[in-house]
């Protein structure tokens, strides 16, 4: 007689495993699974962060740690987000041209390169490239030491883990996420010219000129400050999922995808929410 | 019984010295998932002596240790250091505890990016911040002589063998002079030499600092070396507790072939 099993997640479905019947979940079943799951993510993210929060604002204070951090957050990354900004910058350069002369709207180019790099393009680049090279590289490291067991014997040391690995990299990223942004702005407008200047030639003064007319630092500080918001998502998400990694080389291979991938998932989803406080506040 | 207030505004030196057992664990349960790793136990160390915890892979012997430190919670049961439980306590709480235990890891879990000197030297630099730079390298010279690893300072833990990364995890643990020192299997994976010198080493250290310690193992020749008494678990539950002639002497059948397989 095959043995009769009633499953955990469905009580009024009991299924036979005999070999040959296998148990498929209903939908139902999967999809308030899912939700659970996802709440239980949520609510587990958020305790880390207020345990985070917790160890940032009472001393002892890590400020070598987070020295470090800045270094390799900021100053690891200069180059990569110069680039991806330099990019940036000169395809919205070209195709902006192409748009702005099929409507005949040519000499509104440099205003709406220094818009679009500075508002949107900027910030986004940045995150994003950051959360690639940062993200992963946080989320890989810390699910390797807690794998190897050296948050343990951090903790067993009597030193915070949250302290000392968590608060200088989620800080770092907050700081630093702003000033790399800066670099890819510069870089989107330096190629964006010129990208421009190969086919049109213009003074980069001309090109500045007009590109800031009418517009004062309210239009872009805004927009430049929130990719602190970026540093903080980047940095939790990457250090949420390190830190709480278990399952070995899989395990460390899923932490570092998932920084990434979640990072700038929720990255973008939060650029949704604060372009609409930014054009109302400000 | 002090509160968690209590603790949290005591100095540091918290562990106070009486007839109060330095570690009493007392029906303490946890599982994982559906499966239950400790059952209910219950047993207590006092100053200065040596437990063994023994029993087969897979018996909850680590989570017992981990749960004793504080890295894990108990699904109920309690753990006393010096008397105040310690369930419940924050990371911050737990720490002033801490600063008076040691913890040898199974792997030793040495800090990878660090030198063997920085892995020893990184308690001291957190918690003895008035120690001056030259102080403190003096400080971990001497407890990796205490070792056998001075003529090691400036390797990574990536160059050592087993035996030598738990010689250092092992200094990493005293660095703070602990009154407890907890070990997680410290002859694991060792050869019988190694695991010989090991043994050594605990005793010696047990003679000369006077620590209580709590070692896991399941090797029976090493725990009837360092340990002033045994316990044997099988299943979550305590089999037997006593010192190694007990043992011996036990008509019950898991402990005879316990003994007779080691």
């Amino acid at each position: 007689m095959s043995e009769r099993v009633t499953s955990a997640a469905s009580n009024e479905s009991p299924v036979y495993l005999d070999g040959k019947t296998a148990y498929l979940p209903s939908f139902v079943d999967y999809a308030t699974g899912l939700i659970d799951n996802l709440f239980e993510w949520f609510g587990n993210l958020g305790i880390f962060f207020w345990q985070v929060l917790r160890a940032a604002i009472t001393p002892p204070y890590e400020w070598r740690e987070l020295l470090n951090q800045l270094d390799e957050v900021g100053s690891k990354s200069c180059l990569l987000v110069f680039a991806a900004g330099a990019s940036a910058g000169v395809i919205i350069s070209l195709e902006a041209r192409y748009s702005l002369t099929r409507f005949g709207a040519t000499s509104l180019f440099p205003a709406s390169l220094v818009y679009s790099v500075i508002q949107v393009m900027g910030p986004i680049i940045t995150g994003l490239m950051v959360s690639g090279r940062v993200g992963a590289g946080i989320g890989a490291e810390l699910a390797s030491m807690k794998v190897t067991e050296q948050i343990d014997a951090i903790e067993a040391s009597a030193i915070n883990p949250y302290r000392i690995l968590a608060a200088p990299r989620i800080v770092a990223c907050i700081l630093m996420l702003p000033l790399l942004t800066l670099v890819a702005d510069a870089s989107g407008l330096l190629m964006g010219w010129f990208a421009q200047t190969m086919v049109e030639p213009l003074s980069f003064y001309q090109f500045i000129e007009s590109g800031f007319k009418g517009s004062s630092l309210h239009s872009f500080l805004p927009q430049t400050l929130k990719s602190s918001v970026y540093g903080l998502i980047i940095g939790l998400i990457a250090c949420y999922e390190g830190m709480r990694t278990r399952g070995g080389a899989e395990g460390v291979g899923r932490a570092a995808t998932n920084s990434v991938v979640l990072g700038s998932l929720f990255l973008i989803l939060s650029d949704v929410v604060m372009v609409k406080l930014i054009l109302v506040i400000f | 019984m002090a509160t968690t207030y209590d603790i949290a505004t005591k100095h540091d030196n918290i562990l106070k010295k009486g007839d109060v057992p330095i570690v009493a664990v007392n029906k303490l349960e946890k599982a994982f998932g559906s499966h239950k790793v400790l059952n209910g136990i219950s047993f207590s160390v006092n100053r200065g002596k040596t437990l063994a915890v023994l029993g087969r892979s897979g018996t909850g012997k680590s989570v017992l240790l981990k749960l004793i430190i504080g890295l894990e919670s108990s699904d109920s049961g309690s753990v006393c250091i010096n008397g105040q439980d310690i369930t419940g306590l924050t990371i911050d709480q737990m720490g002033i505890i801490r600063k008076k235990m040691g913890f040898l890891f199974q792997h030793a879990a040495l800090y990878d990016s660090l030198t063997v000197a920085d892995n020893v030297a990184f308690p001291l630099a957190h918690h003895r911040r008035d120690m001056s730079w030259s102080k403190r390298n003096d400080r971990v010279r001497q407890l990796l002589a205490e070792v056998g690893m001075e003529k090691d300072l400036d390797k990574m833990p990536s160059d050592l063998s087993g035996g030598m990364q738990k010689r250092v995890g092992l200094a990493r643990a005293l660095a703070l002079d602990p009154e407890l020192l907890l070990l997680d299997e410290p002859t694991a994976g060792l050869d019988p030499i190694s695991s010989g010198e090991i043994d050594d080493l605990i005793l010696k250290l047990q003679r000369e600092r006077q620590m209580a310690s709590i070692v896991v193992t399941h090797d029976l020749h090493s725990a009837r070396t360092i340990a002033d008494r045994l316990v044997l678990l099988d299943q979550g539950n305590v089999v037997i507790e006593g010192v190694f002639k007990d043992l011996e002497q036990s008509n019950i059948a898991f402990v005879k072939e316990f003994l007779k397989l080691s």
